[in-house]
């Protein structure tokens, strides 16, 4: 299954992927609409900013995931291998939060948690990789 | 194979998963004393309270039975194990044939003897469907709502009412609130929050005698109550267990794949124990994830699998009227404190090892702590000044990340 990762030497810290996740969860047709103010946006995908290395973290999808097997409320599944939130289920105790190994399930204290989708209801590829600037995050297929 | 559960909760569907993974075909049954579909029981507050519709309180969607072929028999209290001709018998006397059996029968709400208890026409427990249903059918705009425990079921007792009524006193025996999984700092902080709601609190105090409709503690206060709710803690069903010979402790004992000391029988959740890391002793973690950590690993044992579960720790993610906690571990060692406006976060060390911590308010990306303990990641593996600050994958050494945000294999 392909996923996203991070090469850590490329990364700049840059933040645009924050930016363009915020922008492909708003629901808006326009990067200015999505954030001129009125609009709650949540990145899915966080920076971590060292001295001198930088890297983008999201949702692993993994295949044992601990935060599907914990979830109290049936609102986490997996579909083809996709971990995505029933937003209609989730009652937001955050046993998710406590279980990712990865720190890759948001609160914006919002309802519902928010988590990387791979952009599945879209098309192409996620929107934080084909934001890169630098090609620093790939959405690639590993063993 | 034939394959029995009896339970219908959070270890039995994690077994069914778990069964399914390896055998798409044979033949499962569920025994459920209760008649419903499988729900949550963490989500009885939230239904309570109207944030979960009766729809949503499912933990699975309606078809799962038959997605997983299961025959369900809801409504069925089985009453013995016969372990010699491999049969559970029920209520009514018939008989259930299985190959491998899964004890899932959780646990249930302990209440001591009190005194005129029983002349209490509105009293209740709080962990099952019908209980929420029960004290909603009797709960009234200002109901006066008395809750015996401080603990997480009693508080989300609490909130479950809040929506109708702001009458609510909680009296504990403790001298604090939610003892079990916050220390002093961390109740205090969580007790204010309460207070500024309306809950009030009686602590290091408990009921001495009831009559309908008032409760006389045992410093002499005298409380009224329309409704009362009984949440002093829980004890695990483990009779059918001890009394068909297996062995049982405090919760029925079992190993990484929760197989009893009867090869044919396994049994997961509630009732029985789990070897806690954090501590590196056996315990009865009466937690969700772990019900179904167990449940599934059983699962794949009984349909031959060889997966284990060996990273049980205590863990709670909880929030009370918008005030989240996550709290894991032990919280014996040594310890760092940070304490902000609203925030509160303890990290706690011994051996060379994280062994538990704490985060009120703040809790983003704690899970990251939770497998520094479970998985035993020494300190120094670790980057010491940034440990306390917040979690963080920047945390790990450079090999460890690569490997961890290159793989996706977790495990349990």
């Amino acid at each position: 299954m392909k996923r996203v990762y991070v090469n850590e030497d490329w990364c700049l810290g840059c933040h645009l992927c924050e930016y363009h996740c915020s922008f492909a969860n708003s629901g808006k047709s326009d990067m200015v609409k999505a954030f001129n103010g009125n609009t709650k946006t949540t990145p899915r995908i966080v920076i971590e900013e060292g001295d001198d290395i930088n890297f983008a973290v999201q949702c692993r999808h993994c295949d044992e995931p601990l935060c599907v097997k914990g979830c109290i409320a049936g609102a986490l599944t997996v579909t083809d291998g996709v971990i995505t939130i029933d937003d209609t289920r989730c009652v937001g105790c955050y046993t998710c939060v406590l279980s990712c190994p990865f720190g890759c399930i948001v609160t914006d204290n919002e309802k519902v948690i928010k988590k990387c989708d791979l952009c599945i209801s879209r098309t192409g590829e996620p929107a934080c990789v084909k934001g890169c600037p630098n090609a620093a995050i790939v959405f690639e297929e590993r063993g | 194979m034939n394959y029995l559960i009896i339970g219908n909760s959070t270890a039995a569907i994690g077994a069914v998963e778990g069964i399914r993974r390896l055998d798409t075909t044979s033949s499962i049954t569920i025994l459920s004393d209760e008649t419903y579909h499988t729900y949550s029981r963490p989500l009885i507050s939230y239904w309570l309270e109207g944030k979960v519709s009766d729809e949503k309180i499912f933990y699975r969607p309606q078809d799962f039975y038959s997605a997983n072929k299961c025959n369900v028999l809801l409504g069925k209290k089985a009453v013995k194990i016969d372990r010699s001709e491999g049969e559970v018998i029920l209520e009514d006397g018939s008989a259930v044939a299985y190959d491998k059996l899964l004890i899932a029968t959780g646990s249930r709400p302990f209440v001591p003897l009190m005194e005129g208890l029983d002349t209490v026409s509105n009293k209740f427990t709080f962990m099952k469907y019908d209980d929420a249903k029960a004290v909603k059918a009797v709960l009234k705009p200002d109901s006066k709502v008395l809750i015996i425990g401080a603990g997480l079921i009693g508080l989300k007792a609490a909130e479950g009412v809040y929506k109708m009524t702001k009458d609510i006193t909680v009296v504990d025996l403790a001298d604090r609130i939610l003892p079990s999984i916050l220390d002093n700092e961390g109740s205090n902080i969580v007790q204010k929050h309460l207070e500024t709601k309306g809950v009030r609190f009686i602590l290091s105090d408990k009921a001495a005698k009831f009559t309908d409709g008032t409760a006389i503690l045992e410093s002499g206060t005298a409380l009224d109550f329309d409704i009362l709710i009984i949440a002093i803690g829980v004890r695990p069903n483990t009779e059918l267990a001890s009394e068909c010979g297996l062995e049982v402790n405090k919760g029925i004992i079992v190993d990484s794949t929760c197989k009893t000391s009867d090869a044919s029988i396994y049994a997961a959740g509630d009732c029985t124990e789990s070897f806690d890391v954090s501590t590196g002793t056996e315990k009865i973690l009466a937690l969700l994830p772990n019900a179904y950590m167990q449940g599934e690993v059983a699962g794949l044992a009984m349909a031959g699998g060889t997966k284990t579960y060996e990273k049980a720790i205590p863990m709670n993610a909880i929030g009370f009227f918008g005030l989240h906690m996550i709290t894991a571990g032990s919280y014996d060692g040594d310890a760092t404190s940070i304490q902000t406006e609203g925030n509160y976060k303890k990290l706690v060390l011994k051996d060379g090892l994280v062994k538990g911590y704490i985060m009120i308010g703040d809790v983003a990306r704690a899970g990251i702590y939770t497998s520094i303990i479970k998985e035993q990641i020494p300190v120094p593996d670790l980057d010491s000044e940034l440990l306390a600050s917040k979690p963080q994958m920047m945390l790990f050494s450079k090999s460890r990340r690569l490997q961890n945000l290159g793989g996706v294999n977790v495990g349990n």
